[in-house]
């Protein structure tokens, strides 16, 4: 089957003028390596396609969202009640916002057990930490924006938690709430925040990450590498255009089939109107992806050597976060059978299995 | 120049002080509003603050702000105790935390009942 004459000729006119045809042969000399760890790689661009669901459905909800203490709630239930298809725009972004952080986790925990940070990508792993950081960042200012009870002692108990760092935290806390309680003004700020702020830094270190993945190629794991090596048969491999494309594709229409699914079955409920002068509900819990450290802050005694338990804690999480961001000039020679890799591999292992049972102890509290 | 253009950015972004009005006394409820064993939110100031009429039929007022984190507690009848359901802690009803995670006492506020108003005021 040819084009139409005047597709073939319009395709001419644009090879002419951009030079399209560069990238199609770029994507076909990219080689993607296929090994029995190659699965993992698909998890980028399955973010990547979350997150352009996540500015789709974000621009659709713009068009009916009020960013004030007395519309906010309101309009999105009018949203949800009045505008057609209103309920599924937001639940998509909602469930889509979910699946994008545990896909990133899953993007992001791969590439440190298979030490995708190594040397020459150092780079790719610190933008790609800033990257997840954005994504907590846009989930936790997302989340106040329909300004209900949960969303309303969500941001009251994380603001104050970033209040609570030694030497930056009032500046911290008084820059996140706009003032020193969460109000109406907390809300325009976090609308600000999410819809402007986020998006700019968003862009601009995506786009970076990006071009280093672009620029160093997949990274393939130390032992696949030592095992080529040992036996000297090269590593297989395939074009990303189109047999990796193609792949990520069917990945991205089974994903948009998941999120579909999930929100005609299970819609993104509203919950109640945030009143500033109520008690916190019981079963109160923030997002799932903060639900380690919420557990962690809920388990801390009210002292430790002679210190408040919850300031150790926040300095132990954010001592944590340094050291995972730093991880490519710490794990400094990841070869199979290097101790000190092993024992960075198994701190991995340890911090994953601390996060699951942490989470689960959130929706399973133990009694007692 | 970097600091010129970064100075007044920084000093945009983080609000001005403004001072609270002072409330130093405040009504709660009525003085019947409120049955033995139970509790209400109420606001003082801008601030939320909790009233309990306890089995003796005297009252008490605290401030509702959890020490641990912030949250807004509430009076737990059933257990007789203030409860912060952010992260489980405890405070008795004088407001001194019995368990779970806040590291201080509830301030506690001063309670008459004048003409069948429960009024609160901080000493």
């Amino acid at each position: 089957m040819t084009a139409p004459a005047w597709l073939a000729e319009a395709g001419r006119w644009l090879e002419e003028r951009v030079g399209l045809s560069q990238f199609v042969e770029l994507g076909r000399h990219k080689q993607v390596p296929l090994h029995k760890h190659s699965v993992w790689y698909y998890m980028g661009g399955m973010t990547l396609f979350l997150f352009g669901i996540q500015v789709a459905t974000g621009i659709l909800l713009l068009l009916y969202y009020r960013p004030s203490e007395g519309e906010a709630f309101e309009s999105v239930q009018f949203l949800m009640a009045r505008v057609p298809f209103g309920w599924l725009i937001r639940s998509i972004h909602s469930w889509s916002a979910n699946l994008l952080v545990f896909v990133l986790f899953l993007h992001m925990f791969s590439a440190f057990f298979l030490k995708a940070f190594r040397k020459p990508r150092e780079l790719t792993w610190l933008t790609g930490v800033a990257l997840m950081a954005l994504m907590m960042g846009f989930g936790f200012s997302g989340y106040l924006l329909p300004w209900n009870t949960l969303a309303f002692f969500a941001t009251q108990v994380g603001t104050e938690v970033a209040g609570r760092v030694p030497m930056v935290g009032e500046f911290a806390l008084r820059l996140l709430r706009g003032g020193d309680q969460v109000t109406g003004g907390t809300l325009t700020r976090f609308y600000g925040i999410h819809v402007a702020i986020l998006p700019a830094l968003t862009t601009v270190i995506l786009g970076v990450h990006l071009m280093l993945v672009q620029k160093h190629g997949m990274s393939v794991p130390p032992k696949i590498e030592a095992e080529s090596e040992r036996t000297g048969e090269p590593l297989r491999s395939h074009a990303f255009l189109p047999n990796f494309l193609i792949r990520d594709a069917i990945g991205w229409c089974a994903a948009l089939g998941v999120l579909a699914g999930l929100a005609a079955v299970f819609p993104w409920e509203l919950g109640v109107k945030a009143d500033p002068f109520a008690s916190a509900p019981a079963g109160i819990r923030p997002e799932w992806y903060f639900g380690w450290m919420f557990q962690s802050l809920k388990m801390l005694p009210p002292h430790i050597l002679g210190f408040e338990g919850e300031v150790l804690g926040i300095l132990a999480i954010s001592a944590a976060g340094l050291v995972w961001f730093a991880v490519p000039f710490l794990d400094r020679s990841p070869k199979p059978g290097n101790r000190v890799s092993l024992a960075f591999v198994a701190s991995g292992w340890l911090a994953l299995v601390y996060m699951a049972v942490t989470t689960a102890m959130v929706y399973w509290p133990v009694k007692g | 120049m970097c600091a010129s253009v970064l100075y007044p950015v920084l000093r945009y972004l983080v609000p001005p002080d403004i001072p609270e009005a002072q409330t130093s006394r405040t009504v709660a409820c009525r003085e019947g509003e409120l049955k033995a064993n139970e509790g209400k939110i109420f606001a003082f100031g801008g601030r939320a603050a909790l009233v309990i009429r306890g089995e003796d039929g005297e009252y008490k007022a605290l401030s509702a702000t959890c020490t641990h984190l912030n949250c807004t507690v509430q009076y737990r009848g059933d257990l007789k105790q203030i409860w912060c359901a952010c992260h489980n802690g405890f405070y008795d009803l004088s407001g001194h935390n019995v368990s779970g995670p806040p590291p201080r006492p509830l301030e506690a506020y001063q309670v008459n009942v004048v003409n069948g108003d429960v009024v609160v005021s901080k000493s």
